[in-house]
């Protein structure tokens, strides 16, 4: 297995491990995560930054009456079970082909997904998330699958906000390399790229970033990619 | 190191309280050592000895994530029930305890104040891409590694340059991207990043210094 080249980098690595990021970014940071075992370390360690910063706060004294509360409680609330080691099964199991978490979210087949065609060579799937349902519309970052045939690429754009892409299969090529699995692109306004999906096609994800809030309002959000 | 910081709460008098952060609190036991005890044995005084420590801090953490009191106190609450029903899976070859409660009061806060779900990792997962240097020490020496490296971390953050601290606050504390941190400072974005990266490169230097 090869690890990915291209990495979130470590300031939303930071966003990550401290929980600044919403669902949808944080899913492209994770899955990523899940195909390199470098960001893990990173993420690991700064989650022990977390730690040491939790632990230097100025500390805030609680209700008297907390811990007491707390206790009664305790009886109510028996250890979680801890989760079962996992079968080692003498077979080494076939690797899916969507790793955790956007398995839960999408399963591991996209062929059965519901897409819907943008353009020749290009489909798309949504991906729904907690917000989908309950916060305003188009205040939060997006999730989507992207499907693209060989050769293909949007029409030329720059973006506005952030976008994340994450190669799951196949790869594409742009400005600045080539994706292939694992592969994270992270484009913001100051880029223009021109992607294109290699030869044996691109199945990635792609995200929006909740920048969308505040750039919204000024203008359509060219790239098709992104335009929810 | 560890800095007294608590202010001795009024505890209820028949609870055994200390606040074990302190190094006069008269007792050897680290939060670790309590935090297994909690684990292992159900061990009500280690966790009200935990809870003496956390509870302060997590009150704070939630405040500045935009928390009232009110809310904060309920909060607190249950992240340390929390603690208490997961401690068996603590593993103090992983994590410190204090990373360890950060990250499940972490999740518990995005969970309750964005009603969001936080997209984790399964360790467990065949997907997962393994490190290529899977090996590690026996689980005594990591611990003792993960302690060690946690105090050599500590120390660095008292050292970063109060421009990179600030930042870093920022962004563990306020529930806010760096991209939305810049604008609502009106600092460069470019600047923003580079003070995060140096301040991370200092601390990571520290964490994996072994010497
Ligand atoms: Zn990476």
């Amino acid at each position: 297995m090869t690890v990915p080249t291209h990495h979130p980098g470590d300031t939303l690595l930071i966003d990550y491990a401290g929980g600044a990021l919403d669902e949808a970014v944080s899913l492209a940071v994770a899955t990523h995560l899940a195909l390199c075992p470098c960001c893990r370390l990173n993420v690991a360690e700064m989650e022990a930054v977390g730690g040491a910063l939790l632990e230097e706060i100025e500390p805030e004294a609680v209700d008297p009456t907390s811990l007491e509360a707390v206790l009664a409680r305790l009886d109510e609330h028996p250890p979680l079970p801890r989760a079962a080691a996992p079968v080692r099964p003498s077979k080494p199991v076939p690797v899916p082909l969507i790793p955790e978490p956007l398995r839960r979210y999408i399963g591991d087949d996209p062929s059965r997904l519901p897409w819907t065609r943008l353009m020749r060579g290009m489909d798309c799937c949504d991906i729904p998330l907690s917000r989908t349902l309950s916060g305003p519309p188009g205040s939060r970052s997006k999730a989507r699958l992207m499907r693209l045939g060989p050769g293909v690429g949007p029409p030329h754009h720059t973006h506005r906000g952030i976008e994340l892409t994450l190669v799951l299969d196949g790869g594409f090529t742009d400005d600045l390399g080539q994706f292939g699995r694992g592969d994270l692109s992270v484009a913001d306004g100051s880029i223009r790229h021109r992607p294109v999906a290699d030869e044996e096609g691109c199945l990635c994800l792609a995200v929006t970033d909740g920048l969308l809030r505040f750039t919204g309002a000024l203008g359509l959000i060219l790239n098709p990619f992104v335009k929810f | 190191m560890v800095r007294p910081l608590v202010p001795r709460a009024p505890f209820p008098l028949n609870a055994p309280m200390q606040d074990i952060g302190s190094p006069d609190a008269g007792s050897d036991q680290t939060l670790e050592d309590r935090l297994l005890a909690v684990g292992r044995d159900r061990d009500r005084a280690a966790f009200a000895a935990l809870f003496g420590h956390f509870a302060p801090r997590l009150k704070a953490y939630l405040r500045r994530q935009g928390c009232d009191a009110a809310g904060a106190e309920e909060l607190v609450q249950e992240v340390m029930l929390l603690v208490w029903r997961r401690a068996e899976t603590y593993d103090p070859a992983q994590a410190s305890a204090s990373t360890w409660v950060f990250t499940i009061a972490r999740n518990k806060r995005i969970d309750v104040l964005r009603r969001e779900q936080r997209p984790e990792i399964d360790p467990d997962d065949p997907a997962l891409v393994p490190a290529l240097v899977p090996d590690r020490p026996e689980s005594a020496d990591r611990r003792l590694e993960t302690q060690e490296s946690a105090g050599r971390l500590r120390a660095a953050l008292k050292d970063l340059p109060p421009e990179q601290a600030e930042l870093l606050r920022l962004a563990y504390f306020e529930d806010k991207p760096h991209s939305v941190i810049s604008i609502e400072r009106g600092i460069p974005l470019g600047t923003v990043k580079s003070r995060l990266r140096l301040a991370m490169e200092r601390l990571r230097k520290a964490l994996r210094d072994t010497a």
